[in-house]
């Protein structure tokens, strides 16, 4: 499957990651290579076969909701780039 | 025994001599120093070096059978070590300490051992074969200096390796405690899918991630595994097994054991070398008992594809969270650019990922994003129970499975970062394990023409690590491989 550029740019977006234009230019070559290689996959009969997101038979892990220690909003700070009181401080975000 | 080599001991042997007490855990301590401080500028397995004086003797929380009493442990800088700078090798995490410790660092603590303030090196997020993605520059491979000691746990195995640690943790996604494991000459075990807890493990990909032990030896390998093995409530994808004595199974004979030999993993792209270096361990093997017949695993082509797919659609999302927020490197705002949180994010993340990060990322959304979720990702999910399937076959008539685990040794540093292709395919024998969650362990079973150390894999059932443990210690026991050391 063919991969443009325009379609790296999009998706880089998505990712929310800024590429220089000589970097969505390597990426764009390097990701149609590695996609024309996993399109092999195409060839495998699929048919009936369900898929495995998880490789282990556990599922719904609950406990009961019994309060336990956390982290203090003070540790969860503690590596903030920009902080004020307990928040993040962030740019913000404009409409 | 000579004080000032007692960094070249295994922590077995050293763990005798501190019980009759023979020489004090500072011995230890300041053997490690002194070795680090004589080679680590040449192999550079630890990274942020440049407060580096001595190593402390950092307390520990030692309970009563404390089985890896104050044997220092090297860490791979993906796992969190409270106050000790955390790391991933990438920009974007520059500084952070985290505010808890992982619970394999619980466990190590509580089994009495040390653990080093000053990490091991790794590709960036654990993006790699060689550790040559690293924000710090790679690390040498101790067998030969311009090669990879290989990825992403470069920096353990070379460490190890080099005598420049008793023994590590690394962690493994597609191969990334193996294939160094094989390429420095060291012992490296990926446990079972659910074996080892993750809480605390930066994560790659939630469901192909386990922590296990990089060791000079078995035996040592198996101590390890006793200490950090065991249900963990804080990891929900933790299986509550009780976890034996692995080194209970060190020293039962192989005869009888049956192997399987994969026809799939001896094709084009094996160098010739190190295919007659494994057919020479399996025969070795037979002649310590066991019996071997080879068997197919017929969608082990679509392992690589399949992985590139999974992993990097899940690390796409465990790598959301890196943003310039909450830790680590935050992009400077730039001029006329508006000043808002989206702009913050994509200059946060493009200036702070590398490039494999960053490709890896795109790959991931890319194959998640509308339109393309079912050709890629369920496609891929639909191969992986195919994958497991092959594996289910062929367990339930062989008790191991044995291949090379990586198709050549270490290659020179340079040689394929430029090609991410050919760098993913050096992972093709490795990847497998993870995709079908089972355990595998890498020993060393002989050395190329140029000296460089070829790996044995061996693979087994969902949580039969004993039996890796078994096979790998019968076949080390009758080879000299394990009492090599490179010459630096």
């Amino acid at each position: 499957m063919a991969i443009t550029k325009e379609t790296v740019k999009y998706v880089a977006n998505l990712a929310r990651i800024e590429l220089k234009p000589q970097e969505l230019e390597k990426m764009s070559g390097q990701l149609k290579d590695i996609l024309g290689f996993i399109d092999k996959l195409g060839k495998v009969d699929i048919k009936n076969i369900s898929p495995t997101s998880h490789i282990l038979p556990i599922n719904n892990v609950l406990r009961n909701d019994h309060p336990q220690e956390s982290l203090s909003a003070d540790k969860a700070l503690e590596n903030a780039p920009h902080r004020e009181g307990n928040f993040f401080v962030v740019p913000k975000v404009i409409e | 025994m000579d004080k000032a080599e007692l960094n070249k001991l295994t922590a077995h042997v050293l763990l005798e001599s501190l019980n009759k007490q023979e020489i004090k855990p500072e011995d230890i301590l300041s053997a490690l120093s002194k070795r680090i401080k004589e080679v680590d500028s040449k192999v550079k397995s630890y990274i942020r070096m440049d407060k580096f004086g001595e190593l402390k003797n950092t307390r520990t929380q030692e309970q009563a059978n404390s089985i890896l009493k104050r044997i220092p442990v090297s860490i791979k800088d993906n796992i969190c070590t409270e106050g000790y700078n955390t790391e991933c090798c990438s920009r974007i995490l520059e500084g952070f300490k985290p505010p808890y410790d992982a619970t394999v660092i619980k466990k190590l603590k509580q089994a009495g051992s040390l653990i080093l303030d000053i990490k091991t090196n790794m590709d960036e997020f654990a993006f790699g074969s060689s550790t040559e993605n690293s924000f710090f520059g790679p690390t040498h491979n101790p067998w030969n200096l311009d090669c990879v000691p290989g990825g992403s746990s470069g920096g353990s195995a070379a460490a190890v390796a080099a005598d420049e640690a008793i023994a590590a943790l690394g962690s493994d996604t597609g191969g990334s405690i193996r294939q160094p494991a094989s390429f420095c000459g060291v012992v490296g075990l990926k446990p079972t899918y659910g074996r080892v807890s993750r809480y605390g493990l930066i994560a790659f990909a939630s469901s192909l991630d386990q922590i296990g032990p990089l060791t000079k030896d078995v035996r040592d390998n198996a101590i390890l595994m006793n200490a950090i093995a065991g249900y963990d409530p804080k990891d929900s994808t933790s299986v509550d097994l009780a976890v034996p004595d692995y080194t209970a199974c060190l020293g039962r004979d192989i005869k009888g054991i049956k192997i399987a030999i994969p026809q799939e993993y001896f094709i084009e792209g094996l160098e010739d070398e190190v295919k007659s270096i494994v057919e020479e361990a399996v025969h070795k093997l037979k002649e310590l008992g066991a019996g071997s017949e080879q068997v197919s695993l017929p969608h082990t082509e679509y392992a690589v594809p399949v992985y590139y797919i999974i992993a990097t659609a899940e690390a796409s999302s465990n790598l959301a969270r890196f943003d310039g927020v909450q830790y680590g490197f935050r992009a400077k705002s730039q001029e006329p650019r508006a000043n808002n949180l989206i702009e913050m994010y994509k200059q946060t993340r493009g200036e702070g990922f590398g490039d494999e990060a960053k490709r890896r990322i795109i790959l991931g959304t890319f194959a998640l994003s509308h339109g393309y979720y079912d050709a890629y990702y369920l496609c891929a999910l639909k191969v992986r129970t195919l994958i497991k399937q092959d594996f289910d076959r062929v367990f339930k008539e062989f008790n191991c499975i044995v291949t090379p685990t990586s198709p050549t040794p270490a290659f020179k540093i340079g040689e394929k970062i430029e090609d991410p292709l050919k760098m993913y395919l050096s992972d093709i024998y490795t990847i497998s394990a993870n995709l079908a969650g089972i355990p595998a362990i890498s020993v060393p079973c002989g050395f190329t023409k140029k000296g460089m150390p070829v790996g044995l894999q061996i693979l087994a059932k969902p949580f039969n690590e004993e039996l890796l443990f078994q096979v790998a210690y019968a076949y080390e026991q009758s080879t000299p491989w394990h009492k090599m050391k490179p010459k630096i």
